[in-house]
């Protein structure tokens, strides 16, 4: 990198994430320090080349070093990545050796579309809230919607060791340090370490470092998806923090902001994150789990919201009060790949069976309205009321591990002991098959 | 040519410094180290041109050169573009090496070396001017006419036609002298700025013939027709994209135009694996070969994006000309607000609500004002009926997309939060949803005629009973189960009724998700009968049950063959128990 490189030291513009200075000969998105600092250049307008700070500006000085690379941040890829933990600019922090493999470019293309495979591999959880409600398939990319003090970094941790992955990659950005460990630790006791990769920035770490995480986790990714095809599940957690600090850097660079004073392309920059989620023709592929913290649980605020419109899917933790346990809510949590396995990899009564499960637990949730509203309940009207608590217990609560084809005959068997065949309305043939005890 | 050289860089946008005149929304195309980046200007301010590159820039440089082409983005026009996935440029995706998309491929959306069987429908002699028909190529199951360029706009006389047989696109097929004698060459080809609409037709007339989409709750209630325009707004996950996805299976059209602009690309995936595959309904062919998928994914390009819209409409627009049936689908319109948004940020124009620039209501009423139902001049007609998804921030529809787009299109398909939190899908609100064409006479009429003699009113009626059983609805919920009539629950649960078997149906079904026209009347007359039965309870108790009971039985009627025996049998169950507890 040597040849390439060019020294300045005159800093004409210094804001909390960005400074300026005076450049030639200098590419869009090329990397730079700038006082030992790494930076990304943003905008170039004639000589004046406008960087991204990623540690932040505080003690940068008008006469700091700005040395600019000649290449846009990459990352070493190969099978060496297994097992280790890394910051966000891919270095690594647990004391190992340097990466050896090839430099690729992080934030690199996008797959054509027609080279695509569609999804079809289910992604079993042993969690009724997913497996039978919300069916994750390989090559998704799907977003817990939880509010901060909801355990979604357990359930995250869950999914991704039952998930029978060959690669886990964590990308975690404004992590606390304790949920850091916590992630360690449950992959260590799993005994699966060599299959990790991690790319970890803390609340320890200034925040702007974040915008390189995903894509580092992401360009691993790829090398091991696309290049071994190897069945690869990335998990980013906390997406919002990352958001926020995207929106650091448009405000520092006077960008009109849109809604909730996001960037206005909120949207195409999570969307190129997330659309790496993808099943390669050859047999690999990415699957994305992640995690947007909501505040107040509005999920009309620019950050979910725009990721709803760009995931395919999203799971929402709910704390069911009946039984004091955590379930995966049924009602807004949503896979939209799941009808591309139910009743095709999975038994053919699954998707009327999760549909007719889900419209008497709904049923149940209005009898509780007309109960908390002093109004008598109709015999029906109790016993859905009855059905959706053990439904919650038996199937649904997070600690149930079982395979679905027990969600399914436990479900059935909850049917008979509460309803009439009418009451459920499932297609014949599969009342025939499965109604007699 | 006028050249430039590289200004600035900020994301997309890049300012050129030019050495000559350049035109608004022309293309130029910027060296990136011997990789050719295309760019369309955008503003013009003193010799700095503010070009949007269809390309990721990472990498340009402040002097790195720039050519300008004289032309605007341009779509070419010629058989071969049926079943083709095009980005949203028209490159063929399916010519392009490789998994990953390379920056600065640009692919041919037309097969050069395919070879066409041409017959020329017009003589020598004849006057002909821009758009008119020379000759016809089959291209899959429709006869492809060969045009006249639209570009050609003056008077022509064929000089030479070429007779029937096989050629290559780039053949000539006619030589045309203009008025001042100069001969031009016609071939099968030819090009057209996306941005300035094709209008090689007599007039447009107001449109009146009903186009099936195969969706009961907008054929029966809120139908379409052909040339007509109308929306989809939705928060995310409502069910935007699969009732598309349902209406370019089913619908009665001759060619669909399918443009994912900025959503995800595993749905158009979905796409790719199953047109090739399911069959047409009313031709038996494969659903691809009346296809064109106009694809640039939430991943792809920004500013390619933003030409994804104009491309498929121009394609339309062409296939139109030659007297079809076209339906153009775009999913999400706001996908493409916003990518004008992002632009217009860039250039630091002055933002109008919610940042979107200050135009958007005239962008997208003059995209709207494109699709028609035309006479052409020689007698024939044609379509492009539109039909658009509105993703609105937070679900809000008071947003301006959804509100620029609501002045624009004739049929708002409002799909709500909470049908689909409770898995009535389609999640198409039977209230607040509207088609202004059912307001139309000549609609009514030929409703009236090609359906049933009472259709109109039988539709209005529905919407009544609906609107009376969401009152009794909340007036249960307010008072109580006994705190209200009787009757209350009934037109309750007759509504009800409606909702389940009319509204609520399966895409995923292989017989449900698409109802044809006659199986929508046989079944909205078969509900509104049981709905005009008076019946006969003792207490509020028995009117769930009751209905429950019907709507499951009604319900299987709608998962068997139209007509066939499980119908049949079906049927006879539903009469048996409504004339138990029919008022005598
Ligand atoms: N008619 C239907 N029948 C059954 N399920 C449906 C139907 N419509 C939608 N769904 C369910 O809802 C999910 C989301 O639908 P869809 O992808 O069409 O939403 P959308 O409105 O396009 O969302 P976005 O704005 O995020 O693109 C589907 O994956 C499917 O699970
Ligand atoms: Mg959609």
């Amino acid at each position: 990198m040597t040849a390439f490189q060019k020294i300045y030291t005159k800093l004409n513009q210094i804001t909390k994430a960005t400074c300026s200075v005076n450049a030639t000969g200098v590419g869009n998105e090329e990397l730079a320090t700038v006082d030992g600092r790494l930076a990304q250049v943003v905008k170039i307008i004639g000589d004046t080349v406008t960087l991204q700070i990623f540690a932040g500006t505080e003690g940068i000085g008008t006469d700091a070093e700005v040395v600019f690379f000649g290449k846009p941040p990459s990352l070493k890829v190969g099978e060496d990545l297994a097992g280790r933990f890394f910051n966000a600019y891919g270095e690594p922090i647990d004391g190992g050796p340097e990466l050896e493999g090839e430099e690729v470019e992080i934030g690199g293309p996008s797959v054509n579309p027609v080279r695509r495979k569609q999804p079809s591999e289910l992604i079993a959880t042993g969690i009724a809230g997913i497996d039978l409600n919300n069916t994750l398939v390989t090559g998704q990319k799907i977003p817990f919607f939880a509010d901060p003090d909801q355990p979604y970094n357990q359930v995250m941790a869950m999914v991704a060791l039952r998930a029978n992955a060959d690669k886990i990659i964590l990308g975690g950005m404004g992590l606390s340090n304790d949920d850091y460990l916590y992630y360690k630790n449950a992959f260590e006791n799993a005994g699966v370490i060599d299959r990790i990769i991690s790319f970890v920035n803390t609340t320890e770490n200034p925040p702007v470092e974040r915008l390189l995480v995903p894509n580092m986790a992401l360009t691993a990714a790829e090398y091991f998806a696309d290049i071994k095809h190897e069945k690869v599940l990335v998990l980013l957690t906390d997406m919002t923090l990352y958001c926020d600090a995207l929106s650091i850097v448009s405000n520092r660079m006077d960008q009109i902001p849109s809604k909730d004073s996001m960037p206005g392309s909120l949207y195409s920059d999570l969307a190129k994150l997330y659309e790496k989620a993808v099943q390669f023709p050859e047999g690999g592929s990415i699957t994305i789990v992640a995690v947007t913290t909501l505040s107040g649980g509005d999920i009309t605020h620019a950050i979910p919201d725009n990721t709803g419109y760009i995931t395919e899917g999203q799971l929402y933790l709910r704390r069911d009060t009946d039984i004091a346990k955590v379930i995966v809510d049924p009602f807004r949590s949503l896979s939209r790949l799941k009808q591309l396995v139910i009743g095709k990899k999975t038994r053919a009564d699954h998707p009327q069976v999760m549909n007719a499960a889900i419209r008497l637990y709904a049923d149940a949730a209005n009898a509780r309205t007309k109960l908390e509203n002093g109004f008598d309940l109709s015999d029906y009207d109790v016993r859905v009321l009855d059905f959706a608590k053990k439904y919650s217990f038996e199937i649904l609560a997070i600690d149930v591990n079982i395979d679905i084809d027990k969600m399914l005959d436990s479900t059935w068997a909850l049917f008979r002991e509460f309803f009439s065949p009418a009451e459920i309305g499932i297609k014949e043939e599969f009342m025939k098959l499965h109604w007699k005890a | 040519m006028t050249k430039g050289i590289v200004k600035g860089i900020i994301a997309n946008l890049v300012l050129v410094e030019v050495d000559g005149p350049v035109s608004q929304n022309e293309i130029c195309y910027i060296d990136l180290k011997g990789v050719k980046l295309m760019a369309e200007v955008i503003k013009i301010l003193g010799k700095i041109a503010y070009s949007q590159v269809f390309e990721s820039t990472r990498g340009l440089k402040p002097g790195d050169k720039v050519e300008f082409t004289e032309h605007m983005l341009e779509v070419k026009l010629g058989p071969g573009m049926l079943s083709k996935n095009y980005d949203g440029l028209q490159n063929d995706l399916n010519k392009m090496s490789g998994v990953y998309l390379t920056r600065g491929e640009y692919t041919d959306p037309l097969d050069e070396e395919s070879s066409w069987d041409f017959k020329p429908l017009a003589k020598v002699g004849d006057k002909v001017t821009g758009g008119d028909w020379l000759g016809e190529v089959p291209e899959s199951w429709i006869a492809h006419k060969i045009m006249l360029p639209f570009t050609m706009t003056g008077q022509y006389v064929i000089k030479s036609i070429t007779p029937a047989g096989h050629h290559k696109i780039s053949d000539e097929i006619a030589i045309v002298t203009d008025e001042d004698g100069k001969d031009h060459v016609i071939t099968m080809v030819q090009r057209w700025p996306v941005k300035i609409p094709i209008r090689a037709y007599v007039d447009k007339p107001r449109p009146y013939r009903l186009m099936e989409t195969g969706v009961r709750t907008i054929d029966t209630l809120n139908p379409i027709v052909e040339g007509g325009t109308g929306f989809i707004p939705g928060p995310f996950g409502c069910g935007k994209t699969v009732l598309q996805h349902s209406i370019s299976k089913n619908a009665d059209a001759d060619l669909i135009i399918v443009a994912a602009c900025g959503e995800r690309a595993n749905e158009v995936v979905e796409l790719f694996v199953e047109f090739p595959e399911l069959d047409d309904p009313r031709t038996g062919r494969k659903l691809m070969e009346r296809t064109i998928i106009i694809c640039n994914t939430s991943n792809m390009p920004v500013a390619a994006r933003e030409a994804s819209v104009y491309t498929a409409m121009t394609i339309a627009e062409y296939y139109r000309s030659m007297g079809l049936k076209v339906l153009l689908l775009a999913d999400s319109t706001s996908r493409w607000a916003q990518a004008l948004r992002e632009m217009s940020n860039r250039m630091e124009e002055l933002p109008g609500p919610d940042a979107f620039p200050m135009d958007l209501p005239a962008i997208v009423s003059n995209f709207y004002s494109r699709a028609g139902y035309v006479n052409l001049s020689n007698g024939a007609t044609g379509s492009i009926t539109f039909i658009g998804t509105v993703s609105p921030a937070g679900g809000n529809l008071k947003e301006p997309v959804t509100e620029s787009t609501k002045k624009a299109a004739r049929c708002f398909y409002a799909l709500s939060q909470d049908r689909a939190d409770s898995k009535r899908y389609p999640a198409v609100d039977p209230i607040d949803s509207y088609s202004k064409y059912l307001e139309y006479d000549e609609v009514q009429e030929y409703l009236n005629k090609h359906i049933s003699p009472t259709w109109v009113d039988e539709v209005t009626h529905t919407k009544d009973i609906l609107l009376r059983g969401k009152e009794s609805y909340d007036q249960i919920n307010i008072l109580g189960d006994d705190g209200v009539p009787l009757a209350y629950h009934e037109k309750f649960r007759k509504s009800e009724l409606i909702d389940r078997i009319i509204l609520q149906q399966d895409g995923f079904d292989r017989i449900d998700q698409s109802t044809p026209m006659n199986r929508q009347r046989y079944m909205l007359e078969f509900i509104l009968d049981i709905c005009d039965t008076d019946f006969v309870f003792e207490s509020f108790e028995e009117v769930q049950p009751y209905f429950v009971h019907l709507e499951n039985l009604c319900k299987q009627m709608n998962y068997a063959e139209f007509e066939g025996s499980d119908f049949n049998r079906f049927k006879a169950e539903v009469a048996q128990i409504v004339a138990e507890r029919r008022a005598k």
